[in-house]
């Protein structure tokens, strides 16, 4: 029974539910009395309103009302939840962000109307007939043309359609590191603008009740307390203890489901006016043209070395397209959590980065798989491989002589990386890709026609965000811990209530193996609660592969208090000293004697307390706790990608894909493994499937799974993924997370390897067929 | 204009009055309130509301729900024996981590246990091949790979 179960490869509690058709998604959840809305989206990407004319709509079979900007003009605007200060201490342009649009709309897909009627086809029926008169203005879409002199504005409030310029690093050091380089390395790509597509498109169904004076919001969302704080708080003025969020089953996030989005506070505020229940359900063209973009970064880097290619400085100059206002935390993206990454694994010692944060007609661009640290590991790698290139130096001798290796290391971007053991990952990889083979298996290649190259990627990411103190001097606007309660019933079972929210993680499983590790029970005496502002006492959320370091962390604290208030009444029953109670897997011990208690005869103690130390402690068993990280987590590791190139047509097919990470502890490694593989497909698609395209006026013309290429089975390898263990060292279970890895390593990796193929110096992603057939052709 | 339907559905008579415009997805989910059958597209893509139609995994968006009049149709909910026991299919899912938020879990498991019974030995290209129709943004599709595999030769050996 007492078998450890950290590190075991334990089946998932969620899959049964799931597998039998028995999850409860949003929108499987229908209310007594619901009714549904549509939103009237607009098809412009940039236009005055002159009106708005819902007379005809409102006449159509089962509509209950239509409202339009004019009746939410009294909310607040969605908030942004990370100050950026600019280079010349200035707080970054914050233009008003309307739920439903006031007087313009700055995006196709902007809401201008909201429709809600007896049934969905209904609602969508009637928005078809509202009739909006549009002085349609010129428009820009692309982030360096924004800031063009005679660029269409965007916002009053910001002149230029910038939003910040912003720096880090010793921009003077730098230039004098680049004087006395031997070599430079220079670069400018655009790292893609993406779509996240989680497989549930977002839901939103809120719900108002007279009689408490309450509202629910049932939402697919990957953080409801953060959710409700901020749409109570900021947009809609009510207090916190009457609204509940409730995030169920939720069907991926990648983090598109972070954010306080307009139509959930839309149908919140409806259901009041309404006294129904509101729900819409996107579907997938509307979540293509709403849910926030990722990356879209224009780019110049350049890298100095030395004779010996040993790196002096990074100089990196990027423009971020924030789209048409500022979502969540898309100010943060492009800053903090990017230009802070751009050491990776090595000793660079002046690094310099400018990003420039613009406002064009496109959908709002915030955090997606990675956010920000995709950007930089492709900044570095592409250098990086692209400067041994140039050197005629082998790529992981490259590396190697550049690597950090003792640690804690500062690094000269603001954070100090607590440890690693870059070079054991690296040699860990190029082992299991079998590198040393790839000659004869170019050889091979050319034989039959094909073009065969490999490509490297050592990444670094920043997780378990953040120290909150550190936050908050960079500008984040919230803390950045998180709650966990452990409450132990009667008979000695466990539920366990976090902060942190599963959609797609595994949570219930991972958890749960760390409370019945520590409390030495079976998994199954253990479940877990996440997603219900009701049910727990507080939490920031999952993003940024934070759930078991800080998440995790936080569980592992309210046990340790669990433990402690078991040991005095342990001692109490055995009628021994509380000092002389050792507690293990389940069993309290009275050191030196063959005395025990089981924990489940502890738990049973203190909920009837016949005997029972009343004078010194209170019954039951329940205890909860914060924990605030006290640094980052640096999960690192080595792709190596081996692909084959058909000249004829340009397809590049993915020999093999080879991933060595070090996450630190792992708790549950087949879960581990299906993060990375997921990650990696992402990473994968950004690098040679998907790309969002605007057409000069403003529309989406990559709006449907038939226009943007999301990967399918036939386009991934099966993949070799192993990992390497330095344990972090400043949370108790020693783990960094590993949620985001997979699509922060993938491009450069998959890019370094085409670039090798075929012999030139860049390509664009995503790299398809016409890319890669047209630099052939220009080579 | 509303149409009279009756099908069979997981071995059940149902009968009803729906718009003659009603999906077979959404007469599934909103009016048998069968909600493990998903939309995750609005273009026939991503093969989130697979369901069983007469022996064929087809997708429920893509048909009215008159299309379906005298069909038999099998959704998610009907795989598993009555006492819960998981179907061989179900079970490789879970035993090889082949699913991960779970949203296009049963479409896959539905088109999964269709091509299984033509394929009881697939090959990893047959099985890549075969998921054509099924989108999955979460697993990387490695797992699912390794489920079907499993879950086929589980099927063919009568488990």
């Amino acid at each position: 029974m007492n078998a450890p179960l950290i590190g075991a490869r334990i089946e998932r509690k969620e899959d049964y539910r799931f597998l039998t058709g028995a999850g409860q998604y949003t929108d499987d959840v229908t209310l007594a009395n619901q009714s549904y809305a549509a939103f009237v989206r607009s098809p412009h990407a940039h236009a005055k309103i002159k009106s708005v004319r819902p007379d005809r709509a409102k006449k159509a079979p089962g509509v209950l009302a239509i409202y339009t900007g004019q009746d939410l003009s009294k909310l607040g605007g969605l908030p942004c939840g990370w100050l950026i200060t600019d280079l010349n201490g200035q707080p970054m342009k914050e233009p008003p962000h309307p739920s439903l649009a006031q007087g313009k709309v700055r995006y196709v897909g902007d809401q201008v109307a909201i429709v809600i009627a007896e049934t969905e086809a209904q609602a969508r029926d009637a928005a078809e007939l509202v009739e909006v008169d549009y002085e349609v203005l010129p428009a820009v879409v692309d982030g360096a043309k924004a800031r063009a002199k005679g660029a269409p504005q965007l916002h009053d409030i910001a002149p230029d359609n910038t939003c910040y310029v912003w720096a880090l690093g010793d921009k003077a050091a730098c230039g004098a590191a680049f004087a006395k380089a031997a070599h430079v390395t220079k670069l400018e790509f655009i790292n893609n603008r993406l779509i996240p597509n989680a497989m549930e498109p977002r839901v939103a169904n809120g719900s108002y009740s007279r009689a408490d004076d309450a509202y629910t919001l049932y939402v697919a969302n990957q953080n409801p307390h953060v959710e409700r704080l901020l749409m109570t708080a900021f947009v809609m003025g009510l207090p916190e203890h009457k609204v509940r969020v409730v995030a169920g089953d939720v069907g991926g996030g990648f983090g598109s489901k972070i954010y306080l989005y307009a139509e959930d506070v839309a149908v919140t505020w409806a259901s009041r006016q309404l006294g129904r229940p509101v729900k819409w359900t996107s579907d997938r063209s509307e979540a293509f043209l709403s849910d926030a973009h990722g990356r879209d970064h224009h780019t110049v880097a350049e890298l100095a070395l030395d004779k010996d290619g040993k790196f002096l400085g990074m100089r990196v100059k990027t423009t971020a397209n924030v789209g048409a206002y500022l979502s969540t935390f898309a100010s943060c993206v492009p800053t903090i959590l990017y230009a802070t990454l751009l050491a990776g694994q090595y000793k660079t010692p002046v690094i310099h980065c400018e990003v420039t944060a613009v406002f064009t007609n496109t959908v709002p661009v915030d955090a997606y798989r990675g956010a920000g640290r995709p950007e930089a590991t492709y900044v570095v790698e592409r250098l990086v491989e692209t400067a041994a290139r140039e050197m005629k130096l082998d790529p992981a001798e490259i590396r190697r002589r550049n690597f950090i290796t003792e640690f804690p290391y500062q690094t000269p971007v603001a954070l100090q990386y607590d440890t690693g053991n870059y070079s054991a990952t690296l040699e860990a990889a190029r082992k299991l890709a079998d590198v040393a083979g790839f000659a004869a298996r170019r050889k091979a290649s050319e034989a039959k026609g094909r073009l065969r190259g490999l490509g490297y990627a050592a990444y670094i990411e920043a997780c378990g965000i953040a120290p909150s103190a550190v936050a908050g001097s960079l500008g984040a606007r919230a803390g950045l811990f998180e709650a966990g309660e452990v409450r132990v019933h009667p008979t000695g079972s466990v539920t366990v209530f976090t902060g942190s929210h599963s959609h797609g993680q595994g949570h219930e499983t991972t958890f749960a193996q760390v409370v019945a590790d520590r409390l030495g029970m079976p998994i199954e005496n253990v479940d877990i609660v996440h997603g219900d502002t009701s049910k727990i006492l507080f939490g920031m959320g999952t993003y940024g592969s934070r759930s078991i370091a800080v998440g995790g962390t936080a569980i592992v604290k309210a046990l340790d208090k669990i433990v402690a208030k078991g040991k005095k009444i342990a001692a109490h029953l055995m009628e021994a000293a509380e000092a002389d109670i050792e507690f293990d897997r389940g069993v309290y011990r009275v050191k030196g004697t063959d005395k025990k208690k089981l924990f489940g005869e502890v738990a049973f103690a203190a909920y009837v307390p016949h005997n029972y130390p009343h004078d010194k402690l209170e019954p039951g068993l329940n205890e909860n706790a914060f924990y605030d990280p006290s640094n980052f987590t640096f999960p690192a590791g080595t792709y190596v990608c081996e692909v084959e190139v058909d000249p004829e047509t340009g397809k590049v097919a993915i020999d093999k894909f080879t991933a060595v990470d070090d996450f630190g502890k792992i708790i549950n490694p087949m879960i581990v493994e299906g993060q990375v593989h997921g990650g990696l497909t992402q990473g994968i698609g950004q690098a040679l499937t998907e790309g969002a395209r605007y057409s000069d006026e403003g529309q989406l013309m990559t709006g449907s799974f038939m226009d943007y290429c999301l990967p399918r089975a036939d386009d991934v390898p099966s993949y070799q993924v192993d990992t390497r263990e330095t344990p972090c060292t400043h949370n108790p279970l020693g783990v960094k997370g590993c949620g985001e890895a997979g699509a922060i390593g993938a491009p450069a990796a998959l890019i370094n390897a085409i670039t090798d193929a075929l012999g030139v110096k860049d390509i664009p992603m995503p790299a398809t067929p016409q890319v890669v057939w047209n630099a052939l052709r220009k080579n | 204009m509303a149409v009279k339907i009756s099908m069979q559905v997981n071995g059940k008579a149902v009968a009803a009055e729906v718009e003659d415009r009603t999906l077979l997805v959404t007469f599934i989910r909103e009016h048998l309130r069968l909600t493990g059958t998903h939309v995750g597209c609005d273009t026939a893509q991503c093969g989130a509301c697979t369901v069983d139609m007469d022996g064929r995994a087809v997708k429920a968006c893509a048909l009215l729900a008159m299309q379906a009049e005298g069909a038999s149709i099998t959704t998610i909910e009907g795989v598993a024996k009555p006492d819960g026991t998981l179907h061989p299919m179900q079970a490789a899912f879970k035993e090889n981590h082949g699913l991960q938020c779970g949203f296009c879990t049963p479409g896959m498991v539905m088109n999964a246990i269709d091509f299984a019974r033509s394929h009881p030995n697939p090959s990893e290209q047959e099985i890549r091949e075969a998921l054509e129709g099924n989108l999955c943004r979460c697993t990387g599709y490695h797992n699912i790979v390794k489920s079907i595999a499993a879950g086929a030769k589980a099927m063919a050996a009568g488990k």
